[in-house]
């Protein structure tokens, strides 16, 4: 409860003085809302095709217009949020779990631990994070799951390196001492000492890293990667629409805006917490 | 001082260079066993995706033997590292080539793309951080802070997209697809414009980000005082004493953005049909290409930790008290 405690407060408080991050918040939320109720509030069927009403531009009827099969966009879009932001936010829990408690423990042990850990993830970091993921995913073969795997690998390793510097500072502090000399175990002083102490700069990364998640997803998509057809992805709706592009531009434009907003909104609230977490930075502020 | 500590004080810093290569041999090495065994847990028998399903299982069993396919895991291993000494990657199983020399026919078109990505980057990125920063929380300042968020939120291959529709449908500025890499001088750059600055928007935002910041730190520095106290300009004091600090994050950003642009440009090599890397690990996944997988990813590998290195040592030489880290 206070390390969970702690953090909010202080994004809280971050939030409280930040518009544009309020704006990232609502714009996030009204996302997972219509992702969500997608079912209820689509005005089609995602998957049904109808050759009669075959690449409509927008208008009343089809918003975003329709797709070579007849289907209406709009509502694709609306079912192809899911993939996408359940992709993004449990690529990141996963990375983010993984990856912490990966740099925490070779942060903490030291000696042969931390080099050991440490070479692994200087490994996975010497690729571009979009090569390792599409190698993982050619690897497992393209699905919901095996996208969630690859994407979450690619950021174990930069989870590690943002818990394992504060964990080398924090260690060395009087209080974590105190706490070994009265023979608390290393799980607890991990759990209820250093862990509460990482939590906000790990956070910020992982709102930012959710947009990048979900640009990535996109990117499997977009290349014939992702999550099979006939299942509505955002990336897939532009790679469908790519071809017919001088014809029906419509195709690409929706499904691209909708991966903005979604990347917007997360980088809003991502730069938010950094700007109220960044001493240096509000300094900087205050001054002007 | 005895004679040894007054040598290393004497070379710190070639020393610094010397310790920091080495120190990419073992990543390398690591990063060389993975992508060995990595590309031999991909599915399929390679020997049967070169025969085709009609193949018989004696012409298999004669390819497996020729490739090397039946000796035990760790002499692979081996052949693998020696022909990586010398240069040599294997064959690849589509074109009947070398795999090295196919590397180095699309190395150039991927390389120009990044390099073009960064220039422009930094063309705009470095006044844009500028103007932000001297204009602070005025019109100006927001107008491009907002740009700047949104170019990094832009999805890069939706940003070629988007570029195609605007300055090669609606505008005919520029070729649709860059098949003109094979044309002229001025053909080849007409068709490099959209992809390169589909590849910078991120590194725009970043750069324009990263300068601004660097800049407001460092004008509230006491040197920067000093300078204005002695009555110097405005202009000289900006100029000629906070840029050259300001601009130090830059490079840094430039570095780490470098891998981020590599790995785009399969997105970008897709989008606008241009041969290079990216495309070239595409088409090699689907033909199960995997000696041209491979010799791939150790070229990305490879890149990224010489990219690395060269940050850090450019880091080194613009700010000297890194060496004595």
């Amino acid at each position: 409860m206070s390390i969970l405690s702690s953090a909010t407060v202080t994004m809280t408080r971050a939030f409280r003085r930040n518009i544009p991050s309020g704006l990232g918040i609502i714009l996030f939320v009204t996302l997972c809302l219509l992702a969500l109720l997608a079912p209820i509030i689509a005005p089609y069927d995602p998957i049904e095709q109808s050759i009669l009403s075959r690449m409509k531009p927008p208008s009343g009827e089809h918003l975003f217009g329709t797709d070579t099969f007849g289907r209406d966009m709009f509502t694709r879009a609306l079912y192809g949020a899911r993939v996408s932001l359940t992709v993004g936010v449990v690529s990141v829990l996963l990375g983010m779990t993984i990856g912490s408690v990966l740099g925490v423990v070779a942060g903490y042990y030291g000696r042969w631990v931390d080099p050991l850990i440490m070479r692994a993830m200087d490994v996975l970091l010497s690729f571009p994070t979009l090569i390792t993921g599409i190698i993982i995913v050619a690897l497992l073969g393209p699905s919901l799951t095996n996208v969630i795997i690859a994407i979450t690998f690619t950021l174990i390793p930069k989870f590690a390196r943002i818990a394992r510097a504060p964990t080398l500072a924090v260690k060395e502090r009087a209080y974590v001492e105190a706490c070994r000399a009265m023979g608390f175990s290393d799980i607890r002083i991990i759990v209820f000492h250093i862990i509460p102490n990482i939590l906000t700069e790990v956070l910020v990364m992982a709102s930012l890293w959710t947009a990048n998640a979900i640009m990535i997803e996109a990117g499997f998509a977009f290349l014939g990667l992702g999550v099979r057809a006939p299942t509505p992805t955002w990336g897939g709706m532009i790679r469908e629409g790519f071809e017919h592009i001088f014809q029906a531009p419509w195709m690409s434009i929706f499904p691209g805006l909708c991966i903005l907003l979604a990347v917007l909104s997360l980088n809003l609230i991502g730069d938010g917490l950094r700007d109220a977490l960044d001493p240096r930075l509000k300094q900087a502020k205050d001054m002007g | 001082m005895t004679a040894l500590s007054e040598w290393a004080e004497r070379y710190r810093a070639p020393l610094y260079i010397a310790k920091r290569i080495l120190s990419g041999i073992p990543t390398l090495l690591a990063v060389l066993t993975v992508i060995f065994f990595a590309i031999r847990t991909l599915p399929g028998d390679p020997a049967l995706a070169i025969l085709g399903d009609t193949a018989t299982d004696a012409s298999i069993a004669a390819l497996r033997e020729k490739l090397g396919l039946n000796l035990p895991i760790w002499r692979q291993y081996l052949d693998f590292l020696g022909g990586l000494f010398q240069g040599d990657l294997g064959t690849s199983l589509v074109y009947g080539r070398s795999v090295a020399s196919e590397l180095l026919r699309v190395l150039p078109y991927t390389l120009s793309l990044t390099l073009a990505s960064i220039v422009i980057g930094t063309v705009i990125g470095v006044p844009l951080g500028i103007l932000s920063a001297l204009h602070r929380n005025r019109f100006i300042d927001y107008a491009t802070r907002v740009f700047s968020l949104i170019g990094f939120s832009f999805p890069v291959f939706y940003a070629g997209i988007m570029l195609i529709l605007v300055f090669a449908v609606w505008l005919p500025w520029f070729p649709v697809m860059s098949s003109s890499v094979d044309g002229t001088i001025i053909e080849k750059l007409r068709g490099l414009v959209l992809p390169a600055v589909a590849g910078s928007l991120g590194l725009i935002a970043m750069i324009t980000r990263a300068s601004r910041s660097s800049l407001l730190d460092v004008m509230g520095d006491d040197y920067i005082r000093t300078a204005r106290a002695k009555g110097l300009t405005e202009r000289t004091v900006l100029y000629r004493h906070a840029l050259r600090n300001a601009l130090i994050p830059v490079v840094t950003v430039i570095g780490l953005y470098f891998a981020l642009i590599i790995g785009n440009s399969v997105l970008i090599e897709t989008v606008f049909t241009r041969p290079g890397l990216g495309s070239l690990i595409i088409g090699s996944l689907d033909n199960r290409d995997y000696p041209m997988v491979q010799g791939l990813l150790v070229t990305y590998a490879a890149i990224v930790i010489v990219i690395n290195i060269l940050t850090d040592l450019t880091y080194s030489m613009i700010d000297p008290r890194i060496n004595r880290a």
